[in-house]
């Protein structure tokens, strides 16, 4: 037994450090006083750091990644609500196979899609834009904010509606007093998910972004010259920190609508 | 005679093929405890779902206070309902809950403040108004339950199974605590259970329900001494069956040949469900006797006892009777100087023949 934990526990070891190694890396040589990415490290600077300050392409770049990151994040989430209300609370005709091929877009490779949507935007006559950027990323983001919602609807108890309307109160604002400060948890780790997963989003950016790039296409670009090396890794430490501390927060709200909720799902048998 | 409270009539219920209520008849009277009896899954909480407006029947009508709910939703209907999970909103404090109902109704604050007040008294949960609802317990929530539905004072109150998530002592406690709150508030209650004791001590009248259909509607007394089929009887305490059939009818008296008891008449009205179709016995364990030394009885019958089983208070014997297979159940108080027979003695049983009931 004891042999069998051992072997496990290096495997778990080396396993974490394939995985978070090379991103470690990004800090350390973001913070290297060398304008060569390689060991051994020669002094630390904050040079890198005050690079991107002054770099006026890399703002709009940033300022375009925002935009659809937020627009995405919106529109997805809104969707995502409307699905998942519908796929827990009402049965309809075909309710599995259309849940089945909206979820879908979660496995399709993100390269497929990119090429399918370029071919339909150009082939119906749009102008690639940002807008383009932003349906692509809405379609790869909604099946994620689904499934974060679909358990935060699946877990708030039905009777919990019922009595709101058996006390005199309107679907509608039944829906706004109860359901929704129940899943708002949901709702914001599913904005937050959405927002990440498009901020980082870089195979459909790059199909269909037109002559304006987000952030990851723009760091693509910038590899092409060494010695803007050490400021894409201060970039990448910045946008690193930022992704993990969204989903941190995603995380801590989901926890917190399961917690919610799950205390009214054993209610009934304390 | 006053017009019911509630009116149904020929209420039928489909859930695609299969049928959760048929031919619901039923009229409950302004102001009584009124309760739903029978095993899980008969239909009661369907019944009690289709009152308040939660579920819309397939056939049938359903009045409340002499107006039809046909199309009135369950929002604008004069009934409360107290969920089986109790559904307290649980990002709402106690205060907040039970003022749910009367902001709906947009009741101006302050007496919306009073009213919460004294319906947070009445269910004895006086300071605990700004308690976070996830922070009680089980009875607690049950009185929220109770609190946010009688604050309306609507004209009727639903409970599903209001008291099976309790544990036993609290549920005695919270039965009697109901039945006060009841004659309290004067509101017509409609309970559900599938606790034939709960029914019984809690209940004005009582509905016995089998397979979506209602089987017999009575006072408990009525429902326990006079149940119209064996299978009321069964349900309801506990009844010893005895095969029989019918011979001869003569005027107000029926011949019967009964297992074990042989060649019998009994008066008609012990026939309590009709004589149609009467084709067994029932009499209750507390209704037969084990004649001691020189004990006699009107009847008596011999009987070899096979399990004994000893409560305290009273003894129940499993007795075999001469040409019955299966033994019948006594029960006799334990009184002062009565001994408590073994298994395997000899005993008389002593009957009467107006303690049995011609079943269907
Ligand atoms: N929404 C539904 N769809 C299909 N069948 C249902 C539905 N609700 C209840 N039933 C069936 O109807 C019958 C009666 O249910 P219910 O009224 O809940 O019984 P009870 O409350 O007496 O235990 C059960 O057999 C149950 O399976
Ligand atoms: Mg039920």
């Amino acid at each position: 037994m004891r042999g069998k934990s051992r072997f496990f526990n290096w495997f778990i070891g080396f396993f974490l450090l394939f995985l978070y190694a090379p991103a470690i890396l990004l800090p350390v040589f973001a913070f290297n006083a060398s304008s060569i990415v390689s060991f051994p490290l020669t002094g630390f600077t904050t040079e890198w750091f005050s690079v991107l300050l002054t770099n006026g392409t890399l703002h709009v770049a940033a300022r375009n990644s925002l935009l659809i990151a937020i627009t995405t994040a919106i529109f997805s989430t809104l969707l995502a609500v409307l699905a998942a209300r519908a796929s827990t609370r009402f049965s309809f005709f075909g309710r599995r196979s259309i849940m089945g091929f909206v979820m879908l877009p979660m496995v399709l490779p993100e390269i497929i899609i990119g090429v399918s949507l370029l071919v339909v935007i150009i082939q119906m006559g749009f102008e690639l834009s940002l807008w383009s950027i932003t349906m692509g990323h809405i379609l790869i983001c909604t099946p994620f904010c689904i499934a974060i919602l679909s358990s935060a609807f699946m877990n708030l108890d039905k009777s919990l509606e019922e009595a709101s309307f058996d006390l005199g109160q309107t679907r509608w604002n039944t829906f706004w007093l109860v359901i929704f400060p129940l899943v708002m948890p949901g709702i914001v780790a599913s904005l937050l998910i959405a927002f990440t997963i498009s901020l980082d989003e870089f195979i459909i950016a790059f199909f269909l972004a037109g002559t304006e790039p987000t952030l990851p296409v723009y760091i693509w670009g910038q590899l092409r010259f060494p010695a803007k090396l050490p400021s894409l890794m201060a970039l990448g430490t910045v946008l690193l920190f930022v992704s993990i501390g969204l989903l941190l927060i995603a995380d801590y709200f989901r926890r917190r609508g399961i917690r919610k909720t799950g205390i009214e799902n054993t209610g009934g048998f304390l | 005679m006053t017009q019911p409270i509630i009116r149904l009539s020929g209420l039928d219920k489909f859930y695609g093929d299969f049928q959760a209520l048929s031919q619901i008849n039923l009229d409950i009277k302004t102001g009584e405890f009124f309760s739903l009896l029978g095993p899980s899954g008969c239909g009661k909480t369907t019944l009690l779902r289709s009152i308040a407006g939660f579920e819309t029947s397939s056939a049938g009508s359903l009045h409340i206070d002499g107006q039809s709910m046909d199309g009135v939703p369950a929002n604008k209907r004069p009934t409360n309902m107290v969920f089986q999970s109790y559904a307290i909103f649980p990002h709402m404090s106690v205060a907040e809950n039970v003022a749910y109902g009367l902001k709906a109704r947009k009741l101006p604050k302050v007496e919306i403040k009073a009213r919460v007040a004294e319906a947070i008294d009445m269910v004895g949960l006086q300071g605990f108004d700004e308690r976070a609802s996830h922070a009680l317990s089980g009875g607690q929530r049950q009185r929220v339950a109770l609190a946010r539905a009688l604050v309306l004072k609507p004209r009727v109150l639903l409970l599903d199974e209001p008291l099976s998530a309790l544990d036993k002592k609290l549920r005695e406690q919270m039965q009697s605590e109901l039945r006060r709150l009841q004659r309290a508030v004067g509101i017509t209650f409609v309970l559900v259970t599938h606790d034939q004791e709960e029914a019984l001590t809690m209940s004005d009248r009582i509905a016995v329900m089998f397979d979506g259909k209602i089987e017999q509607v009575a006072s408990p007394q009525i429902l326990y001494g006079k149940p119209s089929t064996r299978k009321v009887a069964a349900f309801i305490g506990m009844m010893n069956f005895l095969d029989a059939k019918i011979m001869t009818t003569s005027g107000d008296n029926v011949e019967v040949e009964v297992q074990s008891l042989g060649k019998l008449t009994l008066p008609l009205k012990q026939a309590t469900g009709g004589l149609d179709g009467c084709n067994s016995v029932g009499v209750r364990p507390e209704m037969l006797t084990i004649l001691m030394g020189s004990q006699t009885s009107e009847r008596e019958i011999e009987a070899e006892v096979t399990e004994v089983s000893y409560y305290g208070d009273m003894t129940y014997y499993d007795v075999k009777l001469p040409a019955k297979e299966d033994p019948i159940t006594v029960s006799m108080r334990n009184t002062a100087g009565r001994k408590v027979l073994e298994v395997g003695a000899k005993a008389r049983v002593g009957w009467s023949t107006s303690s049995l009931l011609l079943l269907k």
